[in-house]
């Protein structure tokens, strides 16, 4: 059957592991829905080009760039802000090796070294910098992050 | 910031179906695109550089998410992600050339179709497509062509009104011939090209195709003939394939057309030490 979004309507979307409803239009963008309907400002309007990854969320577990990102793509999909991460060990990881300074990138590079852990837990040096790659940190603070990640990866192999 | 405009959107199950939406959409008077993974659209839209009265998501098509080889055989789907075609792997020269486009978080967004019929001029996936004559399947309102995607790819695919890109076959044969790829940027490793070359070696004729040399990525037989041409000296293919560019050579902020003409010198030398070209 052809799904169709003509006007506003309202749809479901599974975030953070609840559904919830909410009115979009075939126009509306996922960063944009997430922090203006549903509070979740986790995920960070940067260059909202692709370019800085400080938007990125999961979808179905693997990193997407919201900014990019029709509202309605997400039907029927898993999305994991910020905020449903919920003390996980990247988290903590961040804090233990100084992952971030101002922070504004945070969120973003959480969620690719969150989702990097669970698809690559023996992650080595060139596959950590690809999945880095995507994102930018302006404090320039990749050293620390890339401790922080690894540090993760190494209590997954222990 | 949003989109400044409201569209319809579409999410069609079968190519009929998308085509049929396209039809009436496009007869009322209305522009419609065929959407894929939407980064382009999203990001130029944003900027009032692109507009859709309806965009029609091809995501859901089964036959565009394609990704199977038979016996002669790799059919790729137009609505494949670039990781998806990385991961698998079947034809290892494009799952090198799609791993350096954009980034690894984008790469799961953008699809096959979306970077060859983008509007940005590198297009850099349909390099390893040219080289080994790939065929393509369109459907549009007139019907289904297969076709040699060398007829119909001339600094762009050259769709007819309403015409999707449903799939891509790949002969089996070419899927592990000797190959290169160089992509060269100006500064950093996630950046469009400065020049992006693949080239494969097949019947020990070399096939080779560029991006970023001219505002199209091209094949040029020209080239080739000259670079596969066994009475002159390397040093002087090189040089006269130079000279058959088939375009101006670009010349802007990423590298004068003199610095492109030398690195390509140079990419030219590579490619023919690393396939063994020349004895």
């Amino acid at each position: 059957m052809i799904f169709e979004l003509l006007d506003s309507e309202i749809i479901t979307l599974n975030i953070n592991g609840e559904d919830r409803k909410v009115a979009v239009k075939p126009s509306d963008i996922l960063l944009y829905t997430l922090r203006n309907s549903f509070g979740l400002t986790g995920p960070k309007p940067g260059c909202e080009n692709g370019d800085c990854g400080a938007c990125t969320v999961l979808v179905n577990d693997l990193p997407v760039k919201s900014c990019l990102m029709l509202t309605v793509e997400a039907i029927g999909k898993k999305i994991l802000t910020v905020e449903g991460l919920k003390d996980a060990p990247i988290q903590k990881a961040f804090v233990e090796e100084y992952g971030f300074q101002c922070g504004y990138c945070t969120s973003g590079f959480l969620m690719v070294c969150h989702s990097l852990s669970k698809f690559h837990p023996e992650a080595d040096d060139s596959i950590i910098q690809e999945w880095l790659q995507s994102n930018i940190c302006r404090c320039t603070g990749y050293e620390e992050i890339s401790i922080a990640v690894k540090s993760i990866l190494n209590k997954s192999k222990k | 910031m949003m989109i400044p405009f409201e569209f319809e959107y579409y999410k069609p199950d079968t190519v009929e179906e998308a085509v049929e939406i396209y039809k009436r959409i496009y007869s009322s008077g209305k522009k419609v695109i065929y959407y894929g993974g939407g980064t382009e659209f999203i990001s130029m839209a944003r900027m009032n550089n692109m507009y859709a009265d309806a965009v029609i998501d091809i995501k859901q098509i089964d036959e565009c998410n394609e990704y199977q080889i038979n016996d002669n055989v790799l059919t790729i789907g137009s609505a494949t992600t670039l990781t998806k075609i990385s991961e698998l792997n079947q034809f290892p020269l494009l799952g090198l050339t799609v791993s350096r486009i954009a980034d690894h978080t984008i790469q799961d967004k953008i699809t096959l179709a979306g970077n060859i019929l983008g509007s940005i001029i590198y297009k850099e996936a349909v390099l390893p497509l040219l080289v080994s004559d790939s065929e393509i399947i369109l459907t549009g309102p007139s019907g289904t062509r297969n076709i040699s995607l060398n007829k119909v790819f001339d600094k762009k695919l050259l769709l007819k009104d309403g015409e999707m890109l449903v799939k891509v076959n790949i002969d089996k044969r070419y899927l592990n011939l000797p190959y290169s790829h160089v992509k060269r940027t100006k500064n950093e490793k996630i950046d469009y090209p400065l020049i992006t070359m693949v080239a494969i070696k097949d019947d020990n004729r070399l096939k080779i195709a560029f991006s970023g040399l001219c505002d199209y990525p091209f094949r040029s037989q020209n080239m080739e003939d000259v670079l596969n041409n066994p009475d002159i000296t390397s040093e002087e293919r090189i040089a006269k394939a130079i000279e058959k560019v088939p375009g101006n050579i670009l010349n802007n902020i990423s590298g004068s057309t003199e610095y492109r003409k030398f690195v390509l010198g140079l990419m030219l030398e590579e490619v023919f030490e690393r396939l063994e070209v020349v004895q």
